[in-house]
């Protein structure tokens, strides 16, 4: 770049940062800390955005029942509302079943999930150990983890789902 | 008028799109107005006695209450579901605010805007918290933009044709002037962080519904939209204030948004993993697949409705793609054999619902009506084979193939795979 053209950019450059800060009315306030806790729910891969607390599958199994069971039947199969185990079909079978065990590429996802989401009748009333415990219960009765593995922050990012590597980023592949 | 003007452009009667607008009104006379037509002539009832009184807000006529949203929610959970757009009985680009299409995951929240926040923090130099009446101090624009569900037109990868009307088939798409602030805004004076390269859009409904979105795409023309069709955005449609996200999935258009958190990573919630995901035949599914691709369908006729004799008529429909505008439409009368190039009836607009049409002498007998748009990145709508062939059967989402409605004899219109 030359001198002149240099100085040009380094003009409009300002200029522009002046429009921007002149017609931007700058009306938001700083959020405070507690409300930042609303950004709490979102629970990453990594496990960022896990809470204290754990669970079981034994422990899940009577959440399960007990909330989660009327619409998503027993033992996750056959209820109004989606099929979350019981898959009889692998994602090549005509029809396939895509269910937690079969699909889901991630475990945090049905933390996140639930906690967000679910009971659908009763969102948001589930403690943090009834959380893991009845996510501890979808991963047992997938055939992910065994009867008595306790899920945690530390424990639930470390579980590798069965279809972990089955997502191809179509986005980032176009760029 | 010349003898030659009437001649067919493709096979099965499809006749020169510009044939409408030169003859104008002899032209469809002959068409639409039928003899008996002249027996109103004396002074009806609606002559002879004062009508209603002023309204506060207006609705549609009795006579019209046909023309409705098709709802679908879950058995034991009503408030989940999904209601279409009766395409088939609208005309224009515009979607009538309350016909627009809904996908609720649990239920429309019933949100007070003086206490609604919008929350925009993660990697931003400050975290700010918004006020609704603030926001709407903001200098605000206009576009007018479709919005398609991923899932729309979903019954299309059945084995079988369904049979339904072509609103309650593709019409989880419905397409508004929307009005809000450019996302791009609110994001400067929070102040962006060089490592930010994707945003969490949460919304304030009892689902709290979540998904990542490229920042770039925000960056580019996101809208915080306020008002769809010159009113405030419907409760259904995410009042006060929903995510506009133009061109691209409908679930990406956060209703309700109470929060935009800049990360440098997605989240991986259920909405885009477990969801809006396609299952390929090799077992891998595609991820990110935002852009809804180029799709277009005739609304007239089309299933359910009656061609009552033969005669001239006018194909129309709509066309729209999210990559950016409608270049052409084409119209088939005989299945895909020859094609005729329709009318794009003003304005053509980019990631908007484009009106297309054309005219079509019908002698009475079979034949199968199909249209195909291309887009100005030279994307066709590809044959429901090709799509099939391309990405197999069993992905659900991004259905965006040609429609086909065969006329029969009678003039009783269905839905085919032809
Ligand atoms: C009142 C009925 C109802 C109850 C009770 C209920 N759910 Fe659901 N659940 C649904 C519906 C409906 C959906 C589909 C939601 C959607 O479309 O967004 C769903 C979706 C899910 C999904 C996502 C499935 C997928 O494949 O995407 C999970 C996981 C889930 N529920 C877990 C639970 C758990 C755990 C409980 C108990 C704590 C529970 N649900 C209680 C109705 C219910």
């Amino acid at each position: 770049m030359s001198m002149r053209k240099t100085l040009l950019f380094f003009f409009s450059v300002c200029w522009s940062v002046a429009v921007i800060a002149e017609s931007s009315p700058d009306l938001g306030e700083i959020a405070t800390v507690d409300f930042l806790e609303q950004g709490r729910y979102d629970v990453f891969p990594d496990g960022e955005g896990l809470p204290q607390g754990s669970g079981n599958a034994t422990q899940g199994e009577a959440v399960y029942n007990q909330h989660c069971q009327t619409c998503h039947g027993l033992k996750g199969e056959g209820g109004s509302a989606e099929e979350l185990a019981g898959a009889m079909h692998g994602l090549t079978d005509n029809p396939p079943d895509k269910t937690i065990g079969t699909y889901w590429p991630y475990a945090t996802t049905l933390f996140d999930f639930i906690r967000r989401s679910m009971p659908l009748s009763a969102p948001g009333s589930l403690t943090d150990d009834q959380l893991y415990a009845v996510t501890a219960y979808l991963l047992y009765i997938n055939h992910i983890i065994k009867n008595e593995d306790e899920i945690s922050a530390k424990t639930l990012p470390r579980i590798t789902m069965p279809n972990h590597e089955g997502f191809i980023n179509v986005f980032d592949g176009q760029e | 008028m010349h003898d030659d003007e009437f001649k067919p452009i493709a096979e099965g009667g499809l006749l020169d799109r510009r044939l409408f607008l030169k003859k104008g009104l002899t032209f469809t006379s002959i068409a639409w107005l039928a003899p008996s037509a002249m027996a109103e002539a004396v002074r009806s009832d609606a002559m002879s006695t004062p009508g209603r009184a002023l309204s506060n807000y207006g609705n549609p006529s009795n006579h019209e209450n046909k023309v409705i949203r098709w709802t679908m929610g879950n058995a034991a959970a009503p408030v989940n579901g999904v209601s279409w757009t009766p395409l088939h009985a609208l005309e224009g680009m515009i979607t009538p605010n309350g016909l627009h299409f809904e996908r609720h995951h649990n239920g429309v929240p019933d949100i007070d805007p003086d206490s609604h926040r919008l929350l925009i923090h993660g990697l931003v130099n400050r975290a700010l918290v918004f006020k609704i009446e603030d926001l709407l101090r903001y200098p605000m624009t206009s576009r007018y933009c479709f919005i398609e569900c991923g899932g729309n037109s979903n019954a299309g990868w059945h084995a079988e044709p369904m049979q339904t009307e072509a609103g309650y088939f593709h019409g989880m798409a419905s397409c508004s002037e929307w009005t809000g602030v450019p996302v791009k805004m609110l994001f400067d004076e929070a102040g962006i962080k060089g490592r930010a390269k994707w945003v969490i859009a949460e919304g304030a409904d009892a689902s709290m519904m979540s998904i990542s979105l490229p920042l770039e795409k925000l960056l580019d023309d996101c809208l915080l939209a306020f008002y769809q069709n010159g009113e405030r955005i419907r409760p259904e449609n995410g009042y006060p204030v929903r995510l506009l996200v133009p061109g691209w999935e409908g679930v990406l258009n956060v209703k309700w948004l109470r929060r935009l958190r800049l990360t440098n990573r997605p989240v991986m919630a259920r909405n885009e993993t477990a969801k809006y995901t396609e299952l390929l035949p090799n077992g891998k599914a595609e991820q990110f697949s935002f852009v809804m691709g180029v799709k277009s369908l005739i609304t007239r006729p089309s299933y359910g409705q009656q061609l009552n004799k033969p005669g001239l008529y006018q194909i129309t429909g709509l066309a729209w793609s999210g990559h950016g505008k409608i270049v052409k439409v084409e119209v088939s009368a005989d299945g895909g054999k020859s094609w005729a190039e329709a009318q794009l009836q003003e304005p053509v607009l980019s990631r908007c619902f484009t009106r297309f049409r054309i005219p079509w002498q019908w002698e009475g007998k079979k034949a199968v009506l199909k249209s195909r748009a291309i887009d100005e990145q030279g994307n066709q709508q590809p044959e429901r084979h090709e799509l099939i062939q391309a990405k197999g059967q069993q992905g659900y989402f991004h259905y965006h193939a040609i429609v086909s409605w065969a006329i029969a004899d009678d003039g009783s219109v269905s839905h085919v795979y032809a």
